[in-house]
């Protein structure tokens, strides 16, 4: 016969005010995953009337030893395959609560099953066969837990008995676990030397090990908490969807974190537009009209009306003003990768993230992770089953979180061709939320004409204006070439001036430090003080490092056509052996953090208007090729 | 929010990802228990409104009260309502056992009806606790040109991103109640009075835990007459659901082959 439905009745017992926690059994192929979960079945009184005999028949009749492992393998195919093929869901009961367990597999073809089993889990039972100690998928699928956000972790070493349930094994394998663990940032909550064949410690006590007093299995997950849903976060409604059915238009999607109040003003990023809450929306609808709920909250799939017609669509991401998500180009992302084909530097993917899809690319490979040793290499490209840190950027702005701050608006996953190829989470280090760049606060502004045209300028002038936009790393010979250029196009007869770093954040930029956002306004400011420059009919030459695109794009917006960026180019290396001002030293030393080039990311313009490489020109010919092109570009 | 709050809420976002991701698509309503939940939990999701068809694939073999529950909720439910039928037995796998040929008229009539409605994607009510086999399904499941599903080979699917980018040709089958068992079912029929084939509660002692066709499903002793009694009697049942379910019983692997070729 079929061997058929064997979680219905467990299930089939769960009252309606019990708990309900999913966990996930990982582990190394063979390492007794089945076999574990068959027992905990057994153990727990949870196994349909029957089922076990009919199991016991089974393997009578195809002439093999019984084993636990076939109450979760009950498929003909795995039967044969000897393998776990997929994360099947099932049921059991404890005292205490309920629990599904998503059973993950340990092939390593399979990774792609246990990453979605796991992401779904409250907590996780790892298992590592004592006889053959910590293998590679017990590394992995420890750091993959940690990176798919499972914080819950019991430890089974497994076939004790095959051990002579001798303590000194336990005790090696236990150490060196724990201190793999460990420097992923993990630590398990239990481990527990166990026999899944034989009983021991999965419900019952062992006899077998007075030498262990930790919990069983059972009383381990017994003891793991509830997830809890992220109330007490700020509000985080992604738009999933809007509709029109009737005459009302309703903005749909799931609470993600915090709570929702009719009245609420909302800002939609990264559009930045506002509107108030006018309604929940509920169906069936309440028959008072009174009746209709005043607050919604995580983990609610709502629908809410406003009091303005905005164009709103799925993927744009509600919150309140106060505290709304990072709004960014770019940022950092600790990816695995299950694609077919590797992550490329240079490659493009479609990331969804929360309800919304953007094409970004990957900008940067900072490192390839081996989980299984920790061992990182530089490479241009993550293979499956890697682990990579990697900078991606969008064309346009995205709204998303860091997922230290809300988890579940700072994880995505890529897209490449039609399949799932990777999962991520995101991180800002190092780099700004540009909201605050982007928002216009002042309302009710009108632009007024000038008394003098452009054209009149220019021909007095006998030059057009315009921005000089020099980047580089530090020591790459900005400023110098910025001071010599200026005197050379004064002599000439340009009206030119140089905005250089430090002189701005004397004045103008004195109360911006060194974090990324003020990194990011301070740039801002320089781009827009430089575009009034031109439109007053100058040559603004600026010499700042600008390592960020998103900054340098902003200040060509803010110039126009009259923007021309000029790239000083020199390898790392040769800039710090200048290190003119000696900050590569206390770079190199810890005593400046964020240094660019060092600890700090610089990203070269890809379209230039010119290149200029010192580390292969003398500063006269720099200065020649300069003037060349400021005559061909400028002069009138 | 209690458990059925919270799977309510998973089946929501599960129907709006499938109704804005994917063209053209329509829901099976078998007129069981998990397929009434299934729709009223679309009503749910669409404010009243179910916005796709929703279609019945008729063996022609039900029991009368499931058609006479069709006729009246097709009509005050308002629903963009289609009725196909499934080819005879003679067409079907002749290497099946029996009951399972007669299930196998259904996927027959199914993918005769996608074909016929160009229907990218259907809903449908399956649930992991049912069966082994359906245990593995995922939400977002792709099916080949024919129909039929490669379990061996199925998209990973995590953190609530499920696979919506397909080559032309392939058919997605979207499985709102996945995360639903049997129990679930009933109490979220109690609590949001949602209407009952009175063939699900107990006459003479017996009872359908399940509905299929008239002469392969077969009733279990019960005495429940409400679906309060059900829900009581379904906590100390060590019975599973689809023991009335003649197909299921036949062989080892008939309901793999029938899934393999596109069954529910």
């Amino acid at each position: 016969m079929n061997a058929g439905p064997i979680p219905a009745t467990a299930a089939s017992t769960r009252a309606l005010n019990r708990q309900l926690l999913r966990i996930v059994i990982v582990g190394h192929v063979d390492h007794g995953k089945s076999t574990l979960v068959g027992r905990l079945f057994n153990d727990t009184g949870s196994l349909p009337e029957g089922k076990l005999e009919a199991i016991r028949k089974m393997c009578e009749r195809r002439g093999m030893p019984f084993e636990w492992a076939f109450l979760m393998d009950a498929m003909q195919a795995e039967r044969d395959q000897g393998i776990t093929i997929d994360t099947s869901q099932i049921w059991f009961k404890t005292e205490k609560r309920d629990y599904t367990i998503i059973d993950a597999p340990g092939h390593k073809e399979f990774l792609k099953n246990m990453i979605t089993g796991a992401a779904q889990s409250d907590a996780a039972v790892l298992v590592i066969d004592a006889t053959e100690g910590v293998q590679e998928q017990s590394r992995r699928h420890g750091y993959l837990l940690h990176l798919l956000g499972v914080r819950q972790i019991a430890v089974a070493v497994n076939k004790m008995d095959a051990v002579a349930y001798r303590e000194d094994v336990f005790a090696e394998i236990e150490t060196e676990y724990r201190a793999y663990l460990a420097s992923i940032g993990v630590t398990p909550t239990f481990v527990i030397p166990v026999s899944a064949r034989e009983g021991d410690n999965i419900a019952l006590p062992s006899q077998n090990m007075d030498w262990y007093n930790g919990p069983t299995v059972v009383g381990s997950l017994d003891s793991f908490n509830l997830p809890m849903a992220h109330l007490d976060r700020p509000l985080r409604f992604p738009v999933q969807d809007v509709y029109k059915f009737d005459d009302r238009r309703i903005i749909a999607g799931r609470i993600e974190s915090g709570r929702l109040h009719v009245g609420d003003e909302l800002i939609f990023s990264p559009s930045n537009k506002t509107a108030r809450v006018k309604s929940i929306e509920t169906w069936p609808e309440p028959s008072d009209p009174d009746g209709k709920p005043e607050t919604v909250s995580a983990g609610q799939c709502v629908g809410v009306t406003l009091d303005e017609q905005l164009f709103v669509e799925r993927g744009d991401m509600a919150s309140h003003t106060k505290n709304p998500p990072v709004e960014t180009e770019v940022f950092r992302a600790r990816i695995f990768w299950l694609g077919r084909s590797a992550l490329e530097k240079g490659k493009s993917y479609k990331m969804k993230l929360a309800t919304g899809e953007a094409r970004v690319t990957v900008q940067e490979i900072e490192h390839v992770l081996d989980t299984t040793d920790l061992s990182s290499s530089t490479t241009q490209k993550v293979e499956r089953n890697q682990v990579g840190e990697v900078v991606l950027r969008s064309r346009r702005l995205l709204a998303l979180d860091e997922h230290t701050r809300n988890g579940r608006t700072g994880r995505f996953v890529l897209i490449d061709g039609y399949d799932i190829a990777g999962g991520g989470i995101i991180s800002m280090e190092g780099y700004a939320d540009q909201r605050s760049l982007v928002t216009q606060r002042a309302q009710n502004i009108t632009r007024v004409e000038h008394g003098v045209p452009t054209d009149d300028r220019e021909r007095q002038n006998g030059h057009k204006g315009g921005v000089l936009w020099f980047t580089g790393l530090s020591g790459a010979g900005k400023s110098t070439l910025a001071t010599k250029l200026e005197r050379e196009l004064f002599d000439r007869g340009y009206q030119s001036y140089v905005l250089d770093g430090d002189n701005i954040r004397f004045g103008l930029n004195a109360n911006l430090g060194f974090s990324p956002e003020d990194r990011a306004e301070n740039i801002r400011r320089v781009g827009e003080v430089a575009a009034l420059f031109s439109r007053a009919g100058m040559l603004a030459i600026t010499a700042f490092i600008s390592p960020y695109r998103s900054d340098r794009d902003r200040a060509r917006v803010a110039a126009g056509e009259h923007f021309h960026e000029i790239y000083i180019k020199a390898d790392l290396e040769t800039c710090e052996q200048r290190d003119p001002k000696g900050l590569y030293r206390k770079a190199r030393s810890g005593e400046i953090k964020e240094f660019t080039g060092i600890s700090a990311p610089y990203e070269a313009p890809e379209t230039a208007e010119l290149v200029i490489d010192t580390s292969a020109l003398s500063v006269d010919d720099a200065i020649s090729e300069l003037m060349a092109y400021v005559d061909k570009t400028f002069r009138k | 929010m209690n458990h059925l709050d919270e799977l309510e809420a998973q089946s929501i976002y599960i129907f709006r990802e499938a109704f804005n991701k994917i063209d053209n698509i329509a829901m099976l309503w078998s007129l069981g228990k998990d397929s009434n939940v299934m729709l009223w939990l679309a009503r749910k999701a669409f404010f009243g409104h179910v916005p796709f068809p929703v279609m019945h694939i008729d063996t022609g073999k039900k029991f009368p009260e499931m058609y006479a529950f069709r006729e009246r909720y097709s009509k005050e439910w308002n629903l963009n309502f289609l009725r196909e039928e499934c080819p005879p037995v003679e067409e079907t796998d002749e290497t099946l056992p029996p009951a399972a040929r007669s299930a196998a008229r259904k996927t027959l009539g199914l993918k005769a009806a996608v074909e016929k409605h160009k229907f990218n994607a259907l809903f449908a009510g399956i649930r992991r606790d049912e069966e082994a086999l359906r245990a593995k399904e995922r939400v977002f499941s792709p099916r080949g040109e024919t129909g039929q599903w490669d379990y061996r080979d199925q998209p990973p699917e995590f953190w609530d991103q499920y696979k919506t980018d397909f080559p032309p040709g392939v058919h997605i089958r979207v499985h709102p109640l996945l995360h639903w068992t049997e129990i679930d079912i009933w109490r979220y029929t109690q609590r949001e009075t949602i209407p009952v084939i009175p063939l699900y509660f107990s006459n003479n002692g017996k009872r359908y835990r399940s509905l299929g066709d008239q002469d392969i499903t077969f009733p279990v002793d019960s005495q429940a007459t409400t679906v309060e009694e059900i829900i009581e009697e379904l906590t100390v049942t060590r019975v599973s659901e689809r023991s009335g379910r003649a197909m299921d019983h036949e062989a080892e692997d008939s309901f793999e082959r029938l899934r393999a070729e596109g069954y529910m």
